[in-house]
């Protein structure tokens, strides 16, 4: 009978998001990187793995191997302890998370850290628009001019027509992430929006607007986990992975079974779900990918928190920071901001706080469960984790 | 988008929307597949070539503002998902319609037409968009 280690989040930290033009990658996952460290109260010395997270610096910034850079510029690489980079599109930040889960439930490791960074803002616009559409099908989505947006504006498209849903309850997940990232220091963007703010935004892809997009952000974001065998050993308090999980679907739109379910994001829920033991219902706070409007509402749908077609009825007071199910307390992709790798690690950050109660004007009430869920561009990955406070 | 030799490689199922089948359970997939999702290792060596009539249904569209560098002259352009009569559903643009006649559900056929222009390298590449059907 082989045992499996319980794994434990002992330190998160990250830096601002947003357009932090004066700052470099390497500066920015260090500054980050070293926040969890001393936040878990630990040394550098201490770690035995690195994970770096990372979606488009060969592209953007002309650096590839982000776990390398980081292991370089944290002082780990002079320990020569292991540096793996993990790349899963937008979701980086997951999917770098459950492999270090992974290493340390499996035995192999007691310490592991995590970090995640991206800086989106070295290109001009038109030129990330053009990056960030190899993320889809290349050849035969990207060649015909299909965009990340417009991807999302076929899927909203649809589902607004099948199941009678207005642009008002798109922009209801804009303005929930605006509000609570107004609480954020951390945030991209500290505005508050209203509903006719958002539907009369520029338009980006129609339906969308600029308002139902999140933004390209720079940033960083850091967690070290460990083991219940060091948890215990340091005497430390430490918040708990009851579930990892990770599912696929094909990478281009037109080939998945529904256009607007993520099935990917179906599967990981029920497989998370079914490994901690608890049902949507005992979620109390959850952090969501909503990239775009539309994307939160069917999340909420395929995580198991509304029917098909009945996220609107959760907005907008069931998802606020004392609604029935809060979301985004950060202020999720859309206002926290979406820096591709540090975004699903950033999710981590937040979850932390919100659990050891030190999310301050945000904090939600006594929470006892989180749900992170990290997606690739139009949801070919999906990464749930299901999170245990104190 | 440098890489010549990949789109040499697939200009002819983009040019003339030849599509594959699978030998051992019909069905049909575009863009072509060198393996069936659905029969694994039993499609292999059955997956045939197979004309498509370029006729089919709009699923799902949308008029596209922000636009990569290859498509700013097209700018605002209509991308849309079509499901073939054949069965497979595929990414194109639906060209020469009035914005406001587009629908969920309007039958379109393929035209064949210049679909990017690369800035930097000069490179104008063709392949299939979509009318409406009269
Ligand atoms: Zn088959």
């Amino acid at each position: 009978m082989i045992t499996l280690n319980d794994v434990y989040i002992i330190g998160a930290g990250e830096t601002k998001f947003g357009e932090l033009w004066e700052r470099s990658l390497r500066e920015l996952a260090t500054e980050a990187g070293l926040r969890a460290i001393e936040s878990a109260g630990i040394y550098s010395k201490d770690v035995e793995v690195l994970y770096g997270s990372n979606t488009l610096g060969g592209a953007i910034n002309a650096q590839n191997d982000i776990g390398g850079l980081i292991s370089d510029f944290t002082g780990l690489a002079h320990n020569n302890i292991p540096a793996i980079s993990v790349e899963a599109s937008t979701a980086s930040g997951g999917a770098a998370v459950r492999e270090a889960y992974l290493g340390i439930r499996s035995g192999e490791y007691n310490v592991a850290a995590v970090g995640g960074v991206e800086k989106l803002t070295d290109l001009y616009g038109s030129e990330v628009l053009d990056l960030t559409s190899t993320l889809l099908d290349s050849e035969w989505e990207g060649f015909f001019g299909a965009t990340p947006a417009a991807i999302a504006a076929l899927v909203a498209q649809k589902y607004m027509k099948d199941f009678n849903v207005d642009h008002e309850s798109l922009a209801m997940m804009s303005v929930n992430d605006h509000m609570n990232a107004s609480k954020n220091p951390d945030a991209h963007y500290r505005n508050v929006l209203t509903v006719e703010g958002a539907v009369s935004s520029t338009m980006v892809a129609e339906p969308l607007g600029m308002m139902d997009c999140s933004p390209a952000s720079d940033g960083a974001a850091a967690i070290i986990l460990a083991s219940e065998e060091y948890v215990k050993k340091n005497k430390m308090n430490g918040i708990k992975i009851l579930a990892s999980a990770v599912a696929q679907d094909y990478l281009a739109l037109h080939s998945r079974k529904s256009i607007y379910r993520f099935d990917s994001t179906v599967v990981a829920a029920r497989n998370a779900f079914k490994k901690s033991g608890l049902k949507p219902d005992d979620i109390s706070f959850a952090e969501i990918h909503d990239s775009y409007s539309i994307y939160g509402l069917i999340e909420l749908e395929d995580l198991g928190f509304a029917k098909k077609g009945e996220a609107k009825k959760l907005l907008p007071d069931d998802i606020k920071l004392d609604g029935r199910i809060p979301i985004n307390p950060s202020g999720g992709l859309k206002a926290k901001g979406n820096p591709f790798g540090a975004t699903g690690v950033g999710q981590f950050v937040e979850a932390f706080q919100q659990l050891n109660g030190k999310a301050k004007d945000r904090q939600i009430k006594s929470p006892a469960n989180a749900l992170l869920h990290s997606m690739a561009v139009s949801g070919s990955t999906s990464v749930v984790h299901i999170l245990e406070g104190n | 988008m440098g890489e010549l030799s990949r789109f040499w490689r697939e200009s002819n199922h983009r040019y003339r929307m030849i599509a594959i089948k699978c030998g051992n359970c019909n069905e049909v997939y575009f863009p072509p597949r060198d393996v069936c999702p659905k029969c694994h290792r039993e499609s292999i060596g059955k997956m045939q070539e197979t004309q498509l009539s370029g006729k089919g249904e709009i699923v799902s569209y949308t008029i596209v503002h922000d636009a990569p560098p290859a498509f700013m002259r097209q700018r605002p352009y209509v991308l849309a998902l079509i499901k073939l009569d054949e069965g497979p559903t595929i990414t194109g643009q639906i060209v020469d319609a009035d914005h406001g006649a587009l629908e969920i559900g309007k039958r379109v056929r393929n035209v064949f037409r210049k679909v990017r222009e690369d800035g930097k390298s000069g490179i104008i590449q063709y392949g299939y968009k979509f009318v409406l059907e009269e």
